[in-house]
Parts: C-alpha cells; sequence; structure tokens
C-alpha cells in the first residue's frame, strides 16, 4: 500500500479495497521497521489508530475529504494538543502542548490520520538535520548523507515512505533543500498563504509552513487543506484560496522561463548543473521559452538573512525561560541564575549562536549597521524578484549546490552550512512562493529544481511541477530497501 | 570585524544565555566570521532604500473588542515547572 | 544657591476594554490569580498577537483631545528584556513611530495658566504582577494583568514644581474619565504614573542628570515623592555629590525613594519592529468619525459654562470636573427654568456636601436632576425661601416625593398674604419701641434685627423681600 501515490490511496479507501486502520497500521509498522532512519521524535500511535477508525466512519458515511483516512505526519514545530511538541530541542523535551496549530486543526478536521511527530533542526536553525536534540535524521538514499534541514525528518519520511506526506516549515530554505536532498516535491507558499499560528516561530517575518509529498498533485491536495486565512495570525492574508488541482493540466505553451545567471554561476557542482540543464530542456519540449535574467542582489541575501533571522530569533526564544513551561535548570540560586542556566543548558549550540548573533545585531550601536541595513538588502533583494517577475513567468534554479553531504561533513564550519542555503533563501526575503522538484540523479543521490513564482501563483507552480512530472519520473523514484 | 570573548560574555548575558566557558573562544571566533559575512552589504548603496520589515505591504487587521478566551489555567499550568495557588514561581524577585 | 526643578511625567493608562490589547482574554480586575491568562498572554510557543480595534480607537480619541497629531501609520516593537512577569521575554510596545504625537494639556497652579507639552503617547501591553508574599522564599507571577492594553502618555519636561506636576496629573486624570477611555481607579492600578526629575541651578540651560520614580500611584504621593526626591538630589549635589541616573522606588511608609536593585545595570532593549504584526494605518475619515464622536472637553466645557450661564471661575471648574455632574447641571437648569447660579450654588453646596458626606457619586445621588429642579422652582418662584428649601431638600434626601408633595404636606408655603405680615410687623414696633427709636436716629443695623422678629414670629415662611419692603415702609412712617 505504501507504494501508492495519494489519490490511489483515496481510490483505495473509497473502493473499501482496505480501510484506513489497515493503512495506518501498515505505515506504523514501516516506521517501527525503519527507525535507524531516526525521522521521527514522537510516534502517536493511538491517535493514529483512533483517527483511522473515526475516518472509517467518515469514509462509510460518504463525508469524506481527499486527506480523510490518509496517513500524514507533522514536523515538531507544530503544536499538537496533548502531544508532546519539542520543535527538536531539549527545551521542549518536556513540553505537551495545550492546544493545536491551525494547521494541525486543519489536517485534523479533513480527517487525516496523524502517525507522529517529525524529527527536525533544533528550533529549525540548521540545513542538515544534526541541531536536532534527538540526533541526526538519515538520508534514505545514502544513510551515510544528511537529509537537509530543518525539516530533515519529514523530507526523510516522505521518501521512504514512512508517511503519505507531511507537514514542513521553510524560514530560508527548510522544505525545499531537504526535498531536493531526498528527491521529494516540496512547496514553500507565499508568506502569509498558510497560518503560523502554533507554529512555533523562528524567523516570524520569513517562516512559512507547506507541504512535502511525492509529486506536485499530491502537493496540492495537502495545500488545499492548509492554506487559507486565519483570524488569529495577523500576517496571514485573508485572500480566497483557488482549486489548486484544477489548473494542474493546464498547458505550458508559451510560458516564459527564467534562468538568473547569478543561480548558475561559481560554487553550483557541474554535474547538478547538467542534472538541471536536462529538466530545463525538458520544459523547453513542453513548450517554454527560456530566458536569462539577472537579480543582480542575490548575492547579498545571505548576509542580510543571517541578520535577519537571528535578530527575529533572539526575540522569540526569549519566552523559553523556565518559568511557565519548558526546561528549568535544577536548584537556580536566583533570578538570573534561573535564566542563564536554563537556556544555556536547554538550548543547542546552533540556536545559542544565532540568539548571540540576533542579540548583536539588535544591540545599542549596532542596530543601524546592521538590522535596518539587512532590511534595506531585503528591499532590493525582494526588488529584484518583482522585476524579474515582471519579465518573466517564473523563475528556476539549483535548490542546493551539491547533492546530499555527509553527516558530520559541515557541522564544524558553521558558515560553510549557511552559504549552502545560498539559492532557497532570497526567496523567503522576498516572500514569494517556491517549489522544490526531483529533477534526476548524480551518483544515485536526487537533485532538485527549485521554480519560483510571483505572490499567489501557488497554483501556477502547481501546474508547472505537475506537467514535468507527466512527462518524467523522478518523483516516482524509490530509496533502496524502502520499496 | 572580529568580537572578543569579553563581547561575546556581554552579549550573552543581555540574552540570559549560558555558555560553557570553554566555548566562549569559539563562539567568537564563529560571530566574527558571520559579521565577515555581513560586511559585504556594506559594498551595495542603500541611502534612498526603504527599510523592509514584512514582505506583504499590508495593513494590521484589528480583532473586535470581544472576550473569547476562558479560564484554562489548570491545563496551561499542568505543564509548568513549579506553581503554587495558581502562581508561577520563580526565585525571589528583588526590586 | 537657587535651585529650579524639571520635572516630566509618563503616566500608563490602562484603557477600559473589555479584552485584552493582542488576546480575547477578559481585562477584568481582581480574578483568580492566572485564570484570565490565554496562552497568547502566557506566551506560549506559537501563539499570535492580533490587536484590538477599541485599543486603538480609544488611542485615537485621546489623540484628538490633546489635538495631537494622529500617526496615519503607526508601528508596534519589541522591548527585550527578561523579567518574571513578562511572559515572551519581550513587550509589545511602540518605539519610533508612536500612535499618538505631539500634543498638549494646559494645566492652572494658583490662578496661573501653564501649558504642558504631551510629546507622544503610544499603545502597549501591560506586565503581568509579582507577588512577594512568601512562598518559601520564593516569588509567585500572576499574569492576569498581562496583555493589558495601556497608552502611555509621555510628557514634555515642562514643570517645574511638584504641584504643576500634580496639577497635570489631575487634569490627565480628569480628561481620560471625561474620554471615558479609562476608569481611572488608581487603587487598582488603572493610571500610573512614573516621574522624571532633575534639578539645575536657577538660569542654566542644560538639564540636570534626571531620576526616574516609578510607579507613584496617588495624588498625594506624587507630590511627596517629587518633593522628597528634589531635596535629595539638591543635598547630593550640595554636598559635593553627584546624582547618577537611575531608577528609584517610592516608599510610602518611609517616605523616601531608593535605588532599584533591579533595574541596576544599563538596559539596552534592542527594540525592533515585532514582525508578527503589521503597520496600523489610520485614514482620514477613521479620524473624522472619532472626531465627530468626541465629547465636549472639561476646558471648552468650563468656558462655556462661564460664558453661556455667567457662573463664576469656582463654580464652572467645580462642575465641569466631571463630565456626570456636568450633564446633572445642565439638566436641572433645563427642568427647573431657574437662574443658572441659583442651580450652580445649590448643586456645589447642598448637594455636593450631601453627597461627600454619604460617600456617594452624582450619577448615585437620591435627589435626581429633576426632583431638584422640582425644588428649585418653588424658590424662584417665591413659593418658599432658601431657608426652607434646605428642610423640603432633607426630607427629599431621605424619601422619594417631590419638593411640591413636602412643601404641601409640611404646609411649608410662604405667606404672601401682606395683610397678615402687616399684621405682624405692626405688633413688633409696638413691642419694641426702644429699637425703633434707635432705628429712626439712624442705626441702620437694627433693621436687621427687625427682619429676624418678623421672620421668627412667622415661622420662616413670609417672603424675606416682602418682609424687608413692608418694614422699611412701616418704619419709616
Amino acid at each position: 500500500m505504501h507504494t501508492k501515490t495519494l489519490l490511489e490511496l483515496v481510490q483505495g479507501l473509497r473502493s473499501g479495497e482496505f480501510s484506513s486502520v489497515e493503512l495506518t497500521q501498515a505505515f506504523l509498522n514501516r516506521i517501527m521497521q525503519h527507525q535507524h532512519l531516526n525521522a521521527y521524535i514522537t510516534v502517536t500511535e493511538e491517535i493514529a489508530l483512533e483517527n483511522a477508525k473515526a475516518a472509517d466512519i467518515r469514509l462509510s458515511n460518504g463525508k469524506a475529504e481527499l486527506l480523510t483516512g490518509i496517513p500524514i505526519a507533522q514536523k515538531d514545530i507544530f503544536c499538537t494538543l496533548d502531544v508532546k511538541t519539542t520543535c527538536g530541542s531539549k527545551m521542549l523535551d518536556n513540553f505537551t502542548a495545550p492546544y493545536n496549530a491551525t494547521v494541525v486543526e486543519k489536517l485534523n478536521q479533513a480527517g487525516a490520520v496523524m502517525l507522529g511527530k517529525l524529527n527536525m533542526d533544533e528550533f529549525a536553525m540548521g540545513s542538515s538535520n544534526e541541531t536536532s536534540y534527538y540526533g541526526v535524521v538519515k538520508n534514505p538514499w545514502n544513510t551515510n548523507t544528511v537529509p537537509g534541514g530543518s525539516s530533515g525528518g519529514s523530507a526523510a519520511a516522505v521518501a521512504a515512505r514512512l508517511a503519505v506526506c507531511a507537514t514542513g516549515t521553510d524560514t530560508g530554505g527548510s522544505i525545499r533543500q531537504p526535498a531536493a536532498l531526498c528527491g521529494i516535491t516540496g512547496l514553500k507558499p507565499t508568506y502569509g498563504r498558510v497560518s503560523r499560528y502554533g507554529m512555533i516561530a523562528y524567523a516570524s517575518s520569513l517562516d512559512q509552513g507547506g507541504p512535502m509529498t511525492h509529486s506536485a498533485e499530491e502537493a496540492a491536495v495537502m495545500l488545499q487543506t492548509m492554506a487559507g486565512f486565519d483570524e488569529k495570525d495577523s500576517t496571514s492574508v485573508d485572500c480566497p484560496v483557488p482549486d489548486y488541482r484544477a489548473g494542474l493540466n493546464n498547458s505550458l505553451a508559451g510560458l516564459k522561463i527564467g534562468l538568473p545567471k547569478e543561480f548558475f554561476g561559481e560554487g553550483l557542482n557541474s554535474e547538478v548543473a547538467s542534472t538541471l540543464e536536462i529538466a530545463i530542456n525538458e520544459y523547453s519540449k513542453l513548450g517554454a521559452e527560456i530566458k536569462e535574467i539577472s537579480m543582480p542582489n542575490l548575492k547579498l541575501a545571505i548576509p542580510a538573512y543571517y541578520v535577519i533571522a537571528p535578530a527575529e530569533c533572539s526575540a522569540n526564544l526569549s519566552r523559553f525561560d523556565g518559568v511557565r513551561y519548558g526546561y528549568r535548570c535544577e536548584n537556580p540560586v536566583d533570578l538570573t541564575d534561573l535564566y542563564t542556566r536554563s537556556r544555556g543548558e536547554g538550548f543547542g549550540k546552533e540556536v545559542k549562536r544565532r540568539i548571540l548573533m540576533g542579540t548583536y545585531a539588535l544591540s545599542a550601536g549596532y542596530y543601524d549597521a546592521y538590522y535596518i541595513k539587512a532590511q534595506k538588502v531585503r528591499r532590493l533583494i525582494s526588488e529584484d524578484f518583482k522585476n524579474a517577475l515582471g519579465e518573466v513567468d517564473v523563475i528556476m534554479g539549483p535548490v542546493t549546490p551539491t547533492t546530499a553531504f555527509g553527516i558530520g561533513e559541515k557541522i564544524g564550519n558553521p558558515i560553510e552550512m549557511y552559504l549552502s542555503d545560498i539559492y532557497t533563501i532570497a526567496i523567503n526575503l522576498a516572500g514569494v512562493p517556491a517549489m522544490s522538484i526531483p529533477a534526476g540523479f548524480v551518483a544515485g543521490m536526487p537533485v532538485g529544481l527549485q521554480i519560483i513564482g510571483n505572490y499567489f501563483a501557488e497554483d501556477r507552480l502547481l501546474n508547472i511541477a505537475h506537467q514535468y512530472q507527466q512527462v518524467t519520473d523522478w518523483h516516482q523514484h524509490t530509496p533502496k530497501g524502502f520499496e | 570585524m572580529s568580537l572578543t570573548a569579553d563581547d561575546v560574555n556581554k552579549i550573552a548575558h543581555l540574552a540570559r544565555l549560558g555558555i560553557d566557558k570553554q566555548d566562549v573562544e569559539s563562539y567568537a571566533k564563529d560571530l566574527s566570521g558571520m559579521l565577515d559575512l555581513m560586511t559585504r552589504m556594506s559594498e551595495l548603496n542603500t541611502d534612498n532604500v526603504e527599510p523592509m520589515a514584512h514582505p506583504m505591504d499590508q495593513a494590521q487587521r484589528l480583532r473586535p473588542d470581544v472576550v473569547t478566551e476562558q479560564n484554562n489555567r489548570e491545563k496551561f499550568q499542568a505543564i509548568a515547572p513549579q506553581v503554587e495557588a495558581g502562581l508561577y514561581l520563580v526565585p525571589k524577585v528583588i526590586e | 544657591m537657587e535651585w529650579e526643578t524639571v520635572i516630566g511625567l509618563e503616566i500608563h493608562t490602562q484603557l477600559a476594554t473589555q479584552s485584552k490589547i493582542f488576546s480575547g482574554a477578559a481585562t477584568a480586575y481582581g480574578a483568580e490569580p492566572n485564570t484570565q491568562a490565554c496562552a497568547v498572554d502566557l506566551g506560549l510557543p506559537g501563539v499570535l498577537p492580533v490587536l484590538n480595534e477599541e485599543a486603538v480607537h480609544k488611542a485615537v480619541i485621546f489623540g484628538m483631545a490633546i489635538e495631537a497629531e494622529i500617526a496615519p501609520y503607526s508601528v508596534f516593537a519589541r522591548k527585550n528584556y527578561f523579567y518574571p512577569d513578562l511572559p515572551k521575554g519581550y513587550q509589545i510596545s511602540q518605539f519610533e513611530l508612536p500612535i499618538v504625537g505631539n500634543g498638549h494639556l494646559d494645566i492652572e497652579v494658583d490662578g496661573v495658566s501653564k501649558r504642558i507639552g504631551i510629546t507622544r503617547a503610544h499603545l502597549e501591553e501591560d506586565a503581568g504582577k509579582s507577588l512577594h508574599e512568601d512562598f518559601h522564599g520564593l516569588t509567585g507571577i500572576d499574569l492576569n494583568r498581562a496583555g493589558t492594553p495601556l497608552l502611555e502618555i509621555v510628557s514634555e519636561p515642562d514643570m517645574r514644581s511638584a504641584k504643576e506636576a500634580v496639577a497635570y496629573m489631575r487634569k490627565l486624570h480628569e480628561l481620560v474619565r471625561y474620554l471615558d477611555i479609562c476608569d481611572g481607579n488608581m487603587q487598582e492600578g488603572s493610571f500610573r504614573c512614573d516621574a522624571n526629575v532633575s534639578v539645575r541651578p536657577k538660569g542654566q540651560k542644560e538639564f540636570g542628570t534626571r531620576a526616574e520614580i516609578k510607579n507613584i500611584n496617588s495624588f498625594k504621593f506624587v507630590e511627596k515623592a517629587i518633593n522628597h526626591e528634589i531635596e535629595r538630589q539638591i543635598e547630593l549635589i550640595e554636598n559635593g555629590g553627584k546624582v547618577v541616573q537611575e531608577t528609584r522606588l517610592y516608599d510610602s511608609v518611609k517616605d523616601e525613594t531608593r535605588s532599584m536593585r533591579s533595574k541596576e545595570e544599563a538596559n539596552d532593549y534592542r527594540y525592533f519592529p515585532d514582525p508578527d504584526l503589521l503597520p496600523v494605518f489610520i485614514s482620514e475619515e477613521f479620524k473624522a468619525v472619532v472626531k465627530a464622536q468626541l465629547p465636549e472637553l472639561p476646558q471648552a466645557k468650563k468656558h462655556r459654562f462661564k460664558d453661556q450661564y455667567a457662573l463664576d471661575e469656582e463654580n464652572a471648574a467645580i462642575l465641569t470636573y466631571s463630565c456626570q455632574l456636568a450633564d446633572y447641571f445642565e439638566a436641572v437648569l433645563k427642568a427647573s427654568g431657574c437662574e443658572a447660579r441659583l442651580c450652580a450654588n445649590w448643586i456645589t453646596g447642598d448637594l455636593s456636601a450631601a453627597l461627600n458626606k454619604a460617600g456617594l457619586e452624582i450619577t448615585d445621588s437620591p435627589v435626581s436632576d429633576e426632583r431638584l429642579a422640582g425644588l428649585l422652582a418653588r424658590i424662584s418662584d417665591n413659593t418658599i425661601s432658601g431657608k426652607i428649601a434646605k428642610q423640603v431638600f432633607e426630607e427629599m434626601w431621605q424619601s422619594t416625593a417631590t419638593a411640591d408633595e413636602i412643601i404641601a404636606e409640611k404646609g411649608l408655603k410662604q405667606i404672601t398674604d401682606t395683610g397678615a405680615i402687616e399684621a405682624i410687623i405692626d405688633k413688633i414696633i409696638a413691642a419694641n419701641p426702644g429699637q425703633v427709636e434707635q432705628y429712626r436716629s439712624g442705626k441702620d443695623k437694627v433693621f436687621a434685627f427687625f427682619v429676624g422678629q418678623v421672620m421668627k414670629e412667622m415661622q420662616g415662611k413670609a417672603n424675606p423681600a416682602e418682609v424687608n419692603k413692608m418694614l422699611k415702609v412701616k418704619l419709616n412712617q
């Protein structure tokens, strides 16, 4: 059953070929069988089976939605009522959320079955899943390599078919990069399209939740449920959610694709480059026009991001103080001791590094030079996108400079790790939507193609990705041992 | 731009973040490296650019003044490290 | 050396909304600890703030009332510091772009009026409370107050004495209640004051180093705390010391200020725009709507009372101190058709005294505006004298009867029958030949004796004006 697509599973459930309980049990068995991947922090077996029973009733009543009875998993950044929600941190190892995130609530309402909570970099800070308090997730394509991050558990679980699909979040590439490294489809929606309520904040002006699936068609189904205005999130945008599946089969004839020359220069692995060239050529065959464009300010995306995201995170993570929930140090002697030790012992090294960086960038005397400067650069980068997307319909490029790197290879050098986010970070600064889709392999490891669209053009991105997936089968490959 | 161990200790105190003594130097090195990365931004002239705090140029939406939340103390305090008589307890606050 | 004091006040007014500024939890005072602290107020992971419309509305009303600029575009910022009553480790406040800009308020001290500048007023969330009762040497935190909307009103350093500071604070207190944006309850902390105090040699242009005195929550304490602080600073400087910029706490029991240990270290609040909230836009249309709904303000009302009703300064000031009292006055005036001065004197005199004695507000007065008007109308048309009216008023205070009912029941109607008055006058003149002699030889003072005797004989029911007139005629015959 686990090899079927989401829509085949929907068919199977509705025809009575198998029940949601059977399907859920099959996935729970797979999770147990492949524990070594470390994709899950928490497996919610009881809840999953309860959900599945309820879904079976709904299916038999004919009141099912597409996701009713489908086993999915949540990135452990989303608060789940009465279920441990850790954000990959020791700080929240003892934290049971007293409420559901809006995204969780929506997926529950749709009748999706929650298998569990997925591993991630601590507080979503990382590109390799190595910063998780719960240990690194292994890439199912080669267990000596990283799955990417921060939604590494989500990507690995979907790639290894330990969940039909999963939620992820993306602040600087955290959906797209692991999707690329694990050979799945990941969509980061427009900022404000998916509610952030209940999604533990890393950098509030950049964070956005989205689906991680095998195909664009599945992403369309999942986004349909996840997206929408939420009155609990002031930054959520109140505009109608289109039918994402309606336009999947639209023709790409005349589609204008822009390739920023800044994306294809030095630093991009040549084999990855030639793999992408073949993929883009496929689009030519589908009738698209390919055009080189320039986005001169992209090169400053990394420095701007590593000011803005740490600045926001330094304040966002102040609430973890050992007073109302979460980790508290043993026997604090006074208030300062309570704060410094609870936070010092509860947070890992990468989180501390970013809190320190952000605190410094906002402190008296440095605010203008770093924070304001970064916000100005952000404006210029976002204008680059507006200009480019005035000229072409979508922008395409790499997601990562290389395929998955080895576990332990970059963790000792944080700057080098940051630089690997070069192709994804600018998109979050601008707030536009982008996807990563499987586009081939280099030495047996998946390569992702990035498609970037205009604000709220998720339907267009899904259409473009789906058309490619009609003429290629990269998204259908399964890593060895997980067939 | 490089930060000293002393700078790191000051920032860590501002952020109430305990860091191990033996790690201070490595944080100083990493942060200095990050700052070097950031100095690249000064290459770009941004004199007449408006800082951008949000991806969307939207206005804050206002909520009607209605009480929607009920008492949920028991649930919230079930996950608290130390409570008594409905209060969160912390080491003595000296004013 | 002669010293000059410079004072600026920061006043925190809790806006009288039903729910909190960024959450749907109730703001009611006095609930069980932490029962009104919802997920947002507690700063649980993942929660987000959404701005309360009414808080914005009230801030704009205030801005209009002090003739300030209302920012067309204002921004919320995070003010970062760690304190156990601050759940998120930052307070959502406004920094660079506050909602209310430059305005002013006119105060009056010893009959001299002075304009005090208001630098800004900004919206922010209140913090919770630390309870220092002993919990095994620990402090208890109640977050019910966390997230209550505050408007922080920051004055220019325009005040030069504790008296001026108190006058400004009273004026502002009166204003926020007039506008119905704050209940003004100082005991419950709805209206709190921090004072920035410095001294400088008279004639010096530069300000001295200031100390900030925190949370002085009564008019009396503000005056005492500031005066104490001025003395402390002068003494310090005159003894060769230096004032350090610091936060001090006023101890009302010892009547002194002391340095706050918890705020000792230099703060670096690292303000930056809150990415969870978007800019607030105030349109011209919105401002026009608020302006149209703005009540008549105390100052304008006082001027109008003086002009329109020819009241003196004192009566006009008392009557306009609260909106409710002013409304009461105008209702009595309209219903009675009496002279304004008569109405004003009765309200600021007998009625206010009775209310004070009973500890009641005008809105709880046992004598309604309508009933008081009924009484005053009978004074006006000479049915009863002012003296009898006081007796009727006392009866009215105890009962629900109208003035006319009491007058009829007790037979208090004034005697207007001139024949009856004349007979009494004749009787008195005949009985007091000595006094008649004195009067006729030029001792005018004796006249009052005759009036008193006649009124006594008539049990106060004669019209004093009529008695005067007739007595004069008889005595001069």
